[in-house]
């Protein structure tokens, strides 16, 4: 029995990684996202409101050159757009590619904003803000900083990349390849072998972890180079959470291809859960005040619990006592991913 | 002898569409059984049922006298007419991870050596000719030595000399003494390699006999084929003719050379006649009304011996 599950572990790594062209995507993605975004954020203050400012004759005006209030033009996270007439600023405007519109020179200062842009809002309050006297504002609030360690947004931002194509690896992995096969009729001439259902999936399962562990492992190496994550749990953790994670991830892969020959059809509903899972489990944004309705769909997926772990572990030193909860559910999921998928699982229909 | 495998009153329906239709045979060991019959008349079906790739709604299937044990699949040798195999794997790998899921494999080179793969080894299993991905897959059929050997119309789409190359292996396979069932719709094929035959026409079937028999029962001679304008009256009277639609006529005879002299005699000219032995598609189209084959290209006129 180890014999057979074994054979078919080694055929399916040995295509996984033969597949030159598949292999490299799989390591060259999250490489990419990462640097990708290391660049955008990287930068010491990320443009985050996009001014429109008119009459100007460069599009990329030098702040000291407008005349516009020192505070407003000193504002961190404003970037500032050149345009030679309202017409032309207008038209960025209206297509949300700027989030606010204002004519240079002497006040009163026309300008225009979308009702329907939040950023838009805000900008027209920091734009009225700066037009206040100093001395009024200095007597009303104190500021104060933030105590304790400040969690780089690239810390926080990796374990979330890192699940995400740990997920996509998985689903596409294991599930689209399972249904490939029994299209092509693969797994037909494997069925009139001695090999059992439990055999090949498993041996399916084990090689998608392996690959998993192993590109998990490639990446992290390879983007620490460049960004040196903080880390300040035990990457003893680290590995076991991301163990349980990609065995939750490929079971639910399996249970996804257990029926069907179309490619087309399994597409789809990878896709259909994929997207959901990869928005709801804050890969790239918190949920942090999304309705209860939608914090408890993203309950569901896999994916959100093993982010939760990775981040608790890597951005505050938790142990696997601490995020036991999490690695439970992840177990759970496998769990009944794989009986189900396995109760389901037939080789040619 | 004793029957290796035994079917009896197998049925499979699919919606109204009875594919096999209360069949039975039963195969003995050592012998290749051919089911022979058009797309679409049941054999696949059969013996997907026999393999147990598709479960039958009704029947018996006994092997060795017994129903198919959870050990019946370490002593068969399955071809399925079209299946791809483990990607990224050369021929040698395909052969060595399928050996390695039986108890009894065959040594890997031995297998590639039978098969004629030898030269092709090291090419990954999806870059190889036509004819070499067919007897990889004999190869992979056989790699578990097996006792019973199924062959899905293990031919088709091959060129000619692929076709013949192939047919020298499964008769070297003969010769082992393994038994073979094999499904065709060539009954050239089915001629050369099978030493019994079922004729399947709509899920049943419609004669079953050895091919000389089958021949034999249905025509006797030879037929003789000369254009309508040549013959006289005084032969007409003499033989059984059939009237074809392309300007011929066809004569049975039991006596080929009195058949020739005669129409040599009538001044009968030669140049344009034909003589040729009836074969299994005519007698798949006395039994049916139809060919084996449209587009086969191996009707009743490739057997023609110009005179």
């Amino acid at each position: 029995m180890f014999e057979r599950f074994w054979v078919m572990f080694i055929a399916r790594n040995r295509e996984f990684f033969r597949d030159r062209a598949g292999f490299g995507w799989n390591i060259l993605f999250p490489f990419l996202l990462v640097a990708g975004f290391g660049v955008i954020f990287g930068a010491k203050e990320p443009s985050l409101y996009k001014i429109g400012v008119y009459p100007v004759s460069g599009p990329a005006p030098a702040i000291h050159h407008l005349d516009l209030p020192a505070r407003f033009l000193h504002t961190r996270y404003l970037k500032f757009v050149g345009f030679q007439n309202l017409e032309a600023g207008m038209d960025k405007l209206r297509h949300h590619r700027i989030d606010f519109l204002v004519r240079a020179g002497q006040p009163p200062y026309p300008f225009w904003v979308s009702d329907t842009n939040p950023k838009g809002y805000l900008v027209e309050r920091i734009f009225k803000a700066s037009l206040v006297n100093d001395r009024d504002t200095a007597d009303a609030v104190i500021k104060k900083q933030i105590q304790g360690r400040n969690i780089r947004y690239i810390d926080w931002l990796f374990p979330g990349i890192l699940g995400m194509n740990m997920m996509f690896s998985a689903l596409w992995g294991v599930g689209y390849v399972v249904v490939r096969y029994r299209k092509t009729g693969v797994l037909k001439r494997l069925m009139v072998t001695p090999l059992t259902a439990f055999e090949y999936l498993s041996a399916q399962l084990v090689s998608r972890l392996f690959i998993m562990i192993f590109s998990v492992c490639v990446v992290w190496i390879g983007c620490n180079l460049i960004f040196r994550f903080q880390v300040h749990g035990s990457y003893v953790s680290l590995f076991v959470i991301f163990l349980a994670g990609s065995l939750a991830l490929s079971a639910l892969g399996l249970l996804l291809a257990s029926r069907g020959t179309s490619e087309e059809f399994v597409s789809g509903v990878l896709n259909f859960i994929a997207w959901p899972m990869m928005f709801l489990s804050e890969v790239w944004f918190s949920l942090e005040g999304a309705p209860a309705w939608v914090k408890a769909v993203a309950r569901l997926f896999p994916l959100t619990h093993l982010l939760k772990a990775v981040r608790r572990i890597m951005n505050d030193g938790a142990t696997l006592i601490d995020v036991g909860p999490e690695l439970i559910i992840l177990l759970l999921f496998a769990g009944v991913f794989l009986t189900v998928g396995a109760i389901l699982f037939s080789w040619n229909r | 002898m004793t029957a290796i495998l035994e079917v009896k009153h197998l049925v499979k329906q699919y919606g109204k569409n009875r594919a096999v239709d209360g069949i039975s045979f039963a195969i003995e060991a050592g012998t290749c059984f051919g089911l022979l019959g058009p797309n679409g008349a049941g054999k696949t079906t059969t013996i997907e049922m026999i393999e147990k790739v598709i479960v039958p709604d009704g029947g018996e299937i006994l092997y060795k006298g017994r129903p198919r044990s959870s050990g019946f699949l370490e002593e068969v040798g399955i071809q399925f007419q079209e299946t791809e195999l483990l990607a990224f794997l050369t021929v040698r790998e395909t052969l060595h991870t399928f050996g390695r899921l039986y108890q009894n494999a065959m040594d890997v080179d031995e297998a590639m050596a039978l098969c004629d793969l030898t030269e092709v080894a090291s090419q990954q299993n999806d870059n190889i000719s036509g004819g070499q991905r067919q007897r990889l897959w004999l190869a992979l059929a056989l790699i578990n030595q097996p006792d019973l050997l199924f062959l899905d119309e293990p031919s088709t789409g091959l060129d000619p000399n692929a076709r013949l190359d192939l047919w020298q292996v499964i008769d070297t396979i003969k010769q082992q003494g393994r038994t073979i069932v094999l499904t065709t719709h060539y009954m050239e094929e089915a001629e050369k390699l099978c030493d019994e035959i079922a004729i399947m026409h709509k899920g049943r079937i419609i004669a079953r006999d050895t091919p000389k028999k089958l021949i034999s029962t249905y025509f006797n001679g030879i037929t003789v084929t000369l254009p309508v304008d040549g013959l006289t009256k005084d032969m007409e009277k003499q033989y059984t003719v059939r009237r074809k639609t392309d300007g011929h006529m066809e004569i049975e005879t039991n006596d080929a050379n009195a058949c020739l002299a005669r129409l040599m005699d009538s001044g009968v000219d030669l140049t344009d006649i034909s003589i040729r032995t009836p074969n299994l598609e005519d007698v798949f189209i006395h039994l049916t009304g139809k060919r084996l084959s449209p587009n086969s290209g191996q009707g009743p006129d490739q057997n023609k011996k110009k005179v």
